[in-house]
């Protein structure tokens, strides 16, 4: 079965992409149909991954197996398409099949009697097929090509209700900042192709370690970083993030919490022996995952929308796994981004719930209580979040546990605290949240309080399935079962740090001391916020408006892009078009002036071929003398 | 045993079309436009069969005829297509067929607008299947003058009139095509005066050793002549122009294959003659070709008619095209085909959609539209692949072609081909501002009154857009066939150099 499973394995990222066209071409009509053929596709391959999951397990050996073919052929370029199964590939593909399965099948309550239900799960096939071929990309090319396809899903989604002009705009802003990694992605595939003379992974690998040239070699590890920094959006082109909760909550949940967002991280992972080939390089990551995990949680603790809290967290929680690449724990960056995946996609999910049965209120001061009336969702988002704030023996305690600990016993003390400062600040965030929105009195605007109802079970399963992943997955990296995660899914040469006691134990504390701290300040009130916000209203204002970072984007883009635009039309208009219509009018001149010659009169002709006798035979005449001399 | 003339058919439905309209009375207005649809099929289905047929294997020229026409002069009527003229002539019957669709609503003389069409069609065909530089030439004129009739007669006016428009198109593209006259005489000549024997047949004036002066003087005269007519940078004001005062078949049929002739002639003509003359220009053809890409790509952001966007865009996408040719190597050449073959499905999509739209609306300003795609839907999806494809996005065939030509450019030119790798920064900009400006938003009730694509209106965002689909997930099918072209044409002209690595 295991073996019959693996020489399928090209079905898992095929199925989607085909129920994409046929939704597309023939059954979008039929939006019950469409969901169907999208959902058992998906749970097939579901059922694929956990084959081939629980086969390398039961294997205990990590899997090498690649298949591939030449999709765009020619002396001196080739790209393939292929799939390269290993333990990376086996986890994301996992995570990514599950994750979008019990997002697809909460749709079925979220999106019930949406106009567009059917091309929601047209996309949402477009966006698995991609992601899974993402995932299982054997080369840098084939990487691209999916990874831009994941941004168009992800379009597509986020701008999904287009009548309203808010999601317009985050979808075209999600695309055009993606673009701009993208350029630099683009540009270091380009120096991998021309410096190795190939994008095979497994190619490259011995390539890149026997090569000399560092200052290139940083050079084009630095250009392919800007990919993860869009796609995962990481300071400086985090902007389009917290704004692409436009989209249908669930879509927040599977892409922008994660799946998609989490590709860069992957990227990282799967071209390691490049990342990790130079020190400078990943200092660089290290600093921007370090910075990004600090600066999101900081603007997190300041957030009022339910969604956006979430996505600053989502922001904040993937510098983390940068910054552990950085640090050269690329083991435990995929831990995270695993637990991580499911926690947070239950966070979303949950909120999804909130905002299905407060008929669209976001904002948390327009919340309170809800334990009362939604019980499932709250106390499966109280796990969610207890998961994310690293309480033991929840799964991101597992996973923060060990790349706190790869800062510790690696030296990085500066990334060290960092990471011990950003784990308070999310349990903070966290629980200020669900004291908020959960708990205390209910501060629902009008008649939505009396009817609010937990949501039906297609959306509550999901709910259950992820908090329960949200227990046990950290488990597979916890050192009591082996850490068989560490085994499957590591780098060759990557140091292992024994666990340490000290380490785990103030991580937990960290996180517990921030649940305190939310709670004595939103459930018990001993502080004012109000006090506090009147204190520092030059930083609050600062952080609440996410350092005005987007208002000077816009601002570069009027004055620099647009400025030149106009510059360019205007030299067009006023010099170049202006030359060709004044050559046209010069000749136009001349016609004019040479017409007057032809006056119709004889005797005028007459004198032009007395003229013309003169001229010639005095022009005779002297070039005769000229040659006698 | 006489072989059917595959290529002289494909190139005689059309005229035999015409002719058939020519008789047909003037108000059989129904039937003219089937007829025209009935000649532009059997050239698409031949060319089909011909791309199908084409043995990848033997390779070279196929499917050649030739008869002596005036053997004094050596022109011959030599018809051959190898893998570079196969997609050039796809991409012609392809539009052909698209554009004899996208017409019609035409009803005003639609007698004489579909016999000069079909003409049209034929004649551009002809320029790429031909191997005899005469004939090229002669196919070249033979476009000229219906396209000046077609702009000036069933055109738009705005922001320049239709006459200026068709007027300024003509003229400059007749000034190109005098270099270019006086760069293929000075051939002829100088082929005559090595050898004594009067050819214009290309493989054979293939085979001469022209010294390197001659080769860069006759190369610079085609460059501006073939550079004109593929909006080369400074030579590219005719087109925004042209393109937005011409009827929307024009537009199709100009920036969709017409211009390409400059491309594929720079390639068939001036590198397979005189490369030597192509290594001394080529420098200044990638720095004008920055020109475009960049330059152009700005001022489409600027802009507001749908028509000057992708006018402008389509002179910024030649860029690449000159930047894939002026990197003289294998890979980067299969990409400016590849390229040219994308952007012209993709600009002749754009176009029809845009020319469906302003009949029914009377506006091509962005800023009059929203939320289109709550009332037309397929309008708004054909939009949205045109758009994707422009911006070079994985799954449509002009990525392939982009990203083939960076590789192949980037061993030649690094810091030309870093600027135009960020010409997708801008393209994404304007693309995606204009379209969601004109397809999202709010519903606007006052275009509740149009109606979306439907029957015949179909036919071009079928065909062309199933071109830019299969073409960009199975990029292998026509990449393999341009390969084979490209790696012969090369050798021939001991060009040969992979680049890449």
């Amino acid at each position: 079965m295991f073996e019959w499973t693996l020489q399928h394995i090209w079905l898992i990222p095929l199925m989607p992409l085909l129920v994409f066209a046929l939704i597309g071409l023939f059954l979008h009509k039929w939006p019950g149909i469409s969901a169907a053929i999208s959902i058992i596709s998906i749970a097939t391959g579901l059922a694929l991954s956990v084959v081939t999951l629980i086969g390398m397990l039961k294997g205990g050996q990590p899997l090498h197996y690649e298949i591939s073919f030449p999709w765009l052929k020619m002396p001196g370029l080739t790209v393939e398409m292929g799939l390269l199964v290993d333990g990376l590939t086996v986890v994301m593909l996992f995570i990514v099949t599950l994750v979008a399965f019990l997002v697809q099948v909460y749709s079925l309550g979220y999106m019930e009697g949406d106009p567009g239900f059917a091309s929601y799960y047209a996309y949402q096939s477009l966006f698995a097929a991609a992601m899974l071929g993402l995932v299982a990309a054997n080369n840098f090319g084939q990487m691209f090509v999916f990874w831009e396809l994941v941004g168009l899903a992800s379009y597509l989604l986020i701008g999904f209700w287009f009548g309203k002009n808010s999601a317009r705009e985050a979808a075209k802003k999600a695309f055009i900042t993606n673009r701009v990694g993208d350029f630099g992605f683009l540009l270091g595939i380009l120096f991998v192709q021309i410096i190795f003379g190939t994008l095979n992974f497994g190619e490259l690998s011995p390539q890149v370690a026997d090569y000399t040239n560092t200052a290139l070699l940083v050079t084009v590890t630095l250009l392919l970083l800007a990919g993860p920094v869009g796609k995962s959006a990481q300071f400086p082109l985090h902007v389009w993030l917290p704004d692409a909760m436009e989209g249908p909550t669930p879509v927040s949940a599977l892409i922008h919490a994660a799946t998609m967002v989490a590709a860069g991280v992957y990227l990282i992972a799967r071209a390691f022996f490049i990342f990790s080939a130079t020190p400078e390089a990943m200092q660089v990551i290290a600093f921007i995952g370090g910075f990004t995990a600090l600066f999101a949680a900081l603007i997190a603790v300041t957030q009022y929308d339910i969604k956006r809290i979430l996505a600053y967290s989502t922001l904040s929680q993937l510098g983390y796994m940068v910054m552990a690449m950085g640090l050269g724990a690329m083991t435990a960056g995929m831990f995270h981004l695993t637990t991580h995946a499911f926690f947070k996609a239950l966070l979303f999910l949950g909120a999804g719930s909130v905002i299905y049965a407060l008929h669209h209120e976001q904002d948390i001061r327009n919340m309170g209580g809800l334990s009362r009336k939604m019980p499932v969702t709250t106390w499966t988002f109280v796990i969610g979040a207890l998961a994310l704030a690293g309480i033991p023996p929840l799964a991101g305690f597992w996973s923060k546990d060990e790349i706190l600990l790869s800062a510790y016993a690696g030296g990085y003390t500066g990334f060290y605290v960092l990471g011990l400062l950003v784990a308070f600040l999310t349990a903070f965030y966290m629980f200020r949240l669900i004291f908020t929105a959960f708990f205390g009195e209910s501060h629902a605007r009008g008649h939505h309080h009396a009817e609010v109802k937990e949501s039906p079970l297609v959306m509550t399963i999901p709910l259950i399935i992820l908090a329960l992943m949200s227990v046990v997955a950290g488990f597979i990296g916890a050192p009591f079962t082996g850490n068989p995660f560490g085994h499957f899914v590591h780098y060759a040469g990557e140091t292992h740090h024994e666990p340490e006691m000290v380490v785990a134990v103030t991580s937990a504390l960290i996180g517990v001391l921030g649940i305190i701290a939310a709670y004595l300040v939103y459930a018990r009130k001993m502080v004012s916020t109000a006090r506090v916000k009147e204190r520092l209203s030059g930083v609050y204002t600062l952080v609440y408006n996410k350092f005005y970072i987007d208002e000077i984007y816009l601002w570069f883009i009027k004055i620099f892009v647009d400025g030149t635009a106009r510059l360019m039309f205007w030299i067009d208009i006023n010099i170049i078009n202006r030359l060709v219509d004044l050559s046209a009018e010069i000749t136009g001149a001349l016609g004019k002036a040479l017409r007057y010659t032809e006056d119709g009169q004889v005797q005028t002709y007459a004198y032009y071929m007395l003229g013309g006798i003169i001229i010639l035979s005095a022009a005779v005449l002297l070039a005769g003398l000229g040659i006698m001399r | 045993m006489a072989k059917i003339p595959v290529l002289t058919l494909t190139l005689l439905f059309p005229i035999i079309g015409a002719i058939l309209i020519m008789v047909l009375p003037r108000e059989r207005v129904k039937e003219i436009k089937y007829t025209a649809a009935a000649a532009t099929l059997p050239s698409l289905l031949l060319s089909l069969f011909i791309f199908i047929t084409y043995d990848r294997k033997a390779g070279g020229m196929q499917f050649v005829e030739r008869i002596n026409w005036t053997p004094d002069l050596g022109v011959s009527y030599a018809l051959g297509v190898d893998g570079i003229s196969i997609t050039m002539l796809l991409l012609t019957t392809l539009i052909g067929f698209s554009a004899v669709f996208a017409s019609f609503r035409v009803n005003e003389q639609a007698k004489e607008f579909f016999s000069l069409l079909l003409l049209l069609i034929s004649g551009v065909m002809g320029t790429f299947i031909t191997t005899d530089l005469f004939i090229f030439f002669l196919f070249y004129e033979v476009v000229v003058i219906p396209i000046y009739i077609l702009v000036i007669m069933w055109g738009s006016s705005k922001r320049v009139t239709k006459e200026y428009a068709g007027m300024k198109l003509t003229i400059y593209l007749l000034i190109g095509s005098a270099f270019l006259l006086l760069g293929i005489i000075s051939l002829y000549v100088k082929s005559y005066l090595l050898t004594g024997k009067p050819s214009t047949d290309l493989m054979y004036l293939a085979t001469l050793d022209y010294d390197v002066g001659f080769q860069i003087f006759v190369f610079a005269l085609m460059t501006i002549g073939f550079g004109t007519l593929l909006s080369m940078f400074p030579f590219y004001s005719w087109s925004p122009d042209g393109y937005a005062g011409a009827p929307t078949a024009v537009s199709m049929i100009h920036a969709g294959v017409l211009k390409k002739i400059g491309g594929y002639g720079l390639i068939r003509i001036g590198l397979y003659l005189l490369p030597a003359g192509a290594q001394v220009i080529a420098p200044v053809i990638a720095i004008l070709a920055i020109g475009n890409v960049l330059y152009a790509a700005f001022i489409c952001i600027s802009q507001k008619d749908l028509k000057y966007i992708v006018g402008y865009s389509s002179v910024s996408h030649m860029g690449y095209v000159l930047i894939g040719i002026a990197a003289l190597n294998l890979i980067s050449i299969n990409g400016a085909v590849m390229m040219m073959f994308g952007h012209g499905v993709m600009a002749a999509l754009f176009f029809a959609l845009i020319g469906n739209l302003y009949e029914k609306s009377h506006t091509r300003n962005i800023d009059d539209f929203g939320g289109l795609a709550h009332q037309m839907p397929r309008l708004a999806t054909g939009f949205m692949i045109a758009g994707l494809a422009s911006l070079g996005l994985p799954g449509m065939v002009n990525f392939i072609g982009e990203f083939t030509i960076f590789v192949g450019a980037f061993s030649q030119y690094k810091v030309i081909t870093v600027l135009a790798v960020s010409g997708v920064i801008f393209t994404a900009l304007y693309i995606l501002r204009a379209l969601g400006t004109m397809l999202f938003g709010p519903r606007q009730e006052k275009w509740d009154g149009l109606t979306d694509l439907k029957g015949v209106e179909m036919v071009p965002l079928v065909v062309l857009g199933t071109a830019i689909i299969l073409g960009g997930i199975l990029p292998f099918g026509l990449m393999d066939i341009i390969n084979q072209g490209t790696l012969e044409l090369l050798a021939q002209a001991k060009l040969l150099t992979i680049g890449g690595i």
